[in-house]
C-alpha cells in the first residue's frame, strides 16, 4: 500500500498492434466488408488510431477507407468547468450521409466525449449507423454509451490516470500505462 | 483570455491562438448546419455608442453561430441619450446577466475603463474606441493575409517577412493602429503611406516605415496594400485640398493596381468609397480580399467570443486532457 505516485505499464507496443489488428478485422466483419465505411478519429490520439486502423483495413480488404478527424471541443458539456480548451481541426474526408461512421478514440471513460461527438456528427450529416472503436475502456461511464470494438478493458479507479502513448504523437514507443496518484494507491482496483 | 481590448498588449502566442481557433471556426462555417452549441446560455451584449452596421452584425452573427443570446444596445434612442453614464449602463447590463460586452465607443479607452472598473464581471471586447484601437479588425486582416499566403497550411504560422503598406487616413484610424501593433507582433513589416496631414504627430515609437508617396510604396512591392476609408465627414477639416486631389495621389487607381507585383493583395476594411481611395477595378479585382475579410470577421469574432466565454473564468490554461 504505497503512498507515492506509481505508474505501471498495462499494454506494450505489440499488445496495441495486436488489438488494432483485431479491431480492424472486427470492423470488416461486422460491416461485411469495407463498403460505406468512414473512420473518424477524435483528436488527438483518436486520429492517429483511426489512421492506423484505416491502413490495416486497406491491407486486409484491399480498399482504401476514408479516414478523418472529428473535433468535439465545441460540443462538450463541461467547457465551463475547465480553462478554455483549444479546438482541433475537423476533417471530414467524404460526405457521411448514409455511410457507416466508425468513431475512434484512445480511452473511453465518462462517455461525454462520445456524446459530444454524436452531436457534432449530427451537424455534419446523417450516417446510416455510427459505431465506436476504443483502444482502452476504463469504465466509470456517466452516460448510456457502449463501445462496439474494444482493444482492452481496463478496470481502474476514478482517481487513477490512464496514459496512452503513440509514437506518431508522443515520439515515444507505443504503450498504455496507469498512473496512481500519491496516497491513493489503496483505491486502485475499486 | 479575459478581455480583448487592444493588439498593442496582445502577445504573439495569444494572437496566433485566436487566429488558429478562427481557422476551426471558419471550417464550421462551410457546413450546412453552421450553428454550434458551444455558448448556449451565454449572453453577449453589443453595446454600441457609435454607429456601425458591419462590425455589429459581424459580432451578432458570430455570437449567434455559437448559440449565445445577443442583446443589441444602441446608444441612440436609449437612456444614454438621456445622459446615463457608462457606469450606470454597465451596471444595468451586469444586473441583466451579460457574460460578454462588445463595446464601441467614441472615447479612446472606454473599453478598458469598462474592463477594469469593477462595474461588471463580463468579458469585454473592444469593437473600436475613438482613435485608439479596433483589435478584431486587425485580427481578421491578419487572418486574411495568412490565409492568402499559406492557404490550408495556415495554422500555427505568423506573418514573418510579410510586407504590408497601410494607405490613407492614419491619423484618425483605429484600424491602422491595431494593425500596426498586431502585424509587428506577428513579424510583418509595416509601411504607412499618407499625406503628412493625415499622419499622427509623433509616431517615432511605432515600429513602422513612413512614406508620403503611394507610387514609391507600390514600387517597393508590398505583399498587401491596405487602403483605409477616407471619412467624408472629415473633408471640411482641410486635411487635403480636394477629394479629387486625394484620389489622384493616394487612391488605388487601375494604373497603380497594375503596377503591384503578382500575388500581392488589396485589402479594405469597408465600407469603401469607390472612386475615392479605391477604384472599382481594384475593389473588384481577384487581388481584392474585401469579401474574404468580411467572412474572416465572423470567424475571428467567433474565436474571440469562444476564448473569452467558453472556459472557466480563470487565467490558468489547461495543458492535458483528463476527461474523456
Amino acid at each position: 500500500m504505497s503512498t507515492r505516485a506509481t505508474e505501471r505499464t498495462v499494454l506494450q507496443d505489440a499488445d496495441i498492434a495486436r488489438a488494432l489488428t483485431r479491431i480492424a478485422h472486427e470492423i470488416l466483419e461486422s460491416n461485411k466488408g469495407p463498403d460505406g465505411l468512414i473512420l473518424l478519429g477524435i483528436p488527438t490520439r483518436g486520429v492517429t488510431l483511426a489512421r492506423r486502423l484505416a491502413a490495416l483495413i486497406e491491407r486486409f480488404a484491399g480498399v482504401a477507407v476514408p479516414v478523418g478527424a472529428l473535433d468535439v471541443t465545441m460540443y462538450r458539456d463541461d467547457l465551463a468547468k475547465h480553462p478554455t480548451r483549444t479546438p482541433h481541426p475537423t476533417d471530414i474526408p467524404a460526405p457521411i450521409d448514409g455511410k457507416v461512421v466508425v468513431l475512434v478514440d484512445d480511452v473511453l471513460f465518462s462517455g461525454r466525449s462520445i456524446r459530444a461527438a454524436l452531436d457534432a456528427l449530427q451537424d455534419i450529416g446523417r450516417p446510416a449507423a455510427v459505431r465506436l472503436a476504443i483502444l482502452v475502456d476504463r469504465g466509470h461511464r456517466e452516460l448510456p454509451i457502449r463501445p462496439d470494438f474494444v482493444g482492452k478493458n481496463l478496470p481502474s479507479a476514478r482517481s487513477e490516470r490512464v496514459n496512452v502513448r503513440l509514437s506518431e504523437v508522443d515520439g515515444a514507443e507505443d504503450g498504455v500505462s496507469i498512473e496512481t496518484p500519491a496516497g491513493r494507491a489503496e483505491e486502485a482496483g475499486a | 483570455m479575459r478581455h480583448v481590448l487592444d493588439t498593442r498588449t496582445l502577445g504573439r502566442e495569444d494572437a496566433i491562438r485566436i487566429l488558429d481557433v478562427a481557422e476551426d471556426m471558419a471550417d464550421t462555417q462551410s457546413r450546412e448546419v453552421k450553428k454550434l452549441p458551444t455558448l448556449r446560455g451565454k449572453t453577449v451584449v453589443n453595446l454600441f455608442f457609435e454607429d456601425s452596421t458591419r462590425t455589429r452584425i459581424s459580432f451578432e452573427a458570430a455570437a449567434k453561430r455559437l448559440s449565445a443570446d445577443v442583446i443589441n444596445f444602441a446608444a441612440k434612442g436609449s437612456s444614454v441619450s438621456k445622459g446615463e453614464s457608462l457606469q450606470d449602463t454597465a451596471q444595468t447590463l451586469q444586473a441583466m446577466g451579460a457574460d460578454a460586452v462588445v463595446i464601441r465607443h467614441g472615447a479612446s479607452g472606454a473599453p478598458r475603463t469598462l474592463a477594469t472598473s469593477g462595474w461588471i464581471d463580463a468579458g469585454v471586447v473592444n469593437a473600436g474606441d475613438g482613435t485608439h484601437e479596433h483589435p478584431t479588425q486587425a485580427l481578421l486582416d491578419a487572418f486574411t493575409m495568412r490565409k492568402r499566403r499559406y492557404g490550408a497550411d495556415s495554422r500555427g504560422r505568423d506573418l514573418a517577412g510579410f510586407r504590408v503598406a497601410i494607405v490613407g487616413d492614419i491619423l484618425h484610424s483605429r484600424v491602422a493602429r491595431s494593425n500596426v501593433w498586431l502585424l509587428h507582433t506577428l513579424g510583418a513589416e509595416v509601411t504607412l503611406v499618407a499625406p503628412p496631414t493625415l499622419l499622427p504627430q509623433d509616431i517615432s515609437l511605432w515600429p513602422v516605415t513612413v512614406r508620403y508617396d503611394l507610387d514609391e510604396a507600390i514600387a517597393a512591392g508590398p505583399d498587401a496594400l491596405m487602403m483605409l476609408r477616407i471619412q467624408l465627414e472629415r473633408m471640411n477639416a482641410a486635411y487635403f485640398p480636394s477629394e479629387r486631389e486625394y484620389s489622384r495621389r493616394w487612391g488605388l487607381d487601375p494604373v497603380r493596381l497594375a503596377a503591384l507585383p503578382a500575388g500581392s493583395i488589396v485589402m479594405h476594411p469597408g465600407p469603401m468609397n469607390r472612386g475615392l481611395e479605391i477604384s472599382a477595378e481594384a475593389a473588384d479585382s481577384p487581388r481584392s480580399t474585401v469579401l474574404e475579410q468580411v467572412k474572416a470577421g465572423v470567424s475571428v469574432r467567433m474565436a474571440v467570443l469562444y476564448l473569452l466565454l467558453a472556459g472557466e473564468r480563470t487565467n490558468a490554461e489547461r495543458t492535458t486532457e483528463e476527461e474523456r
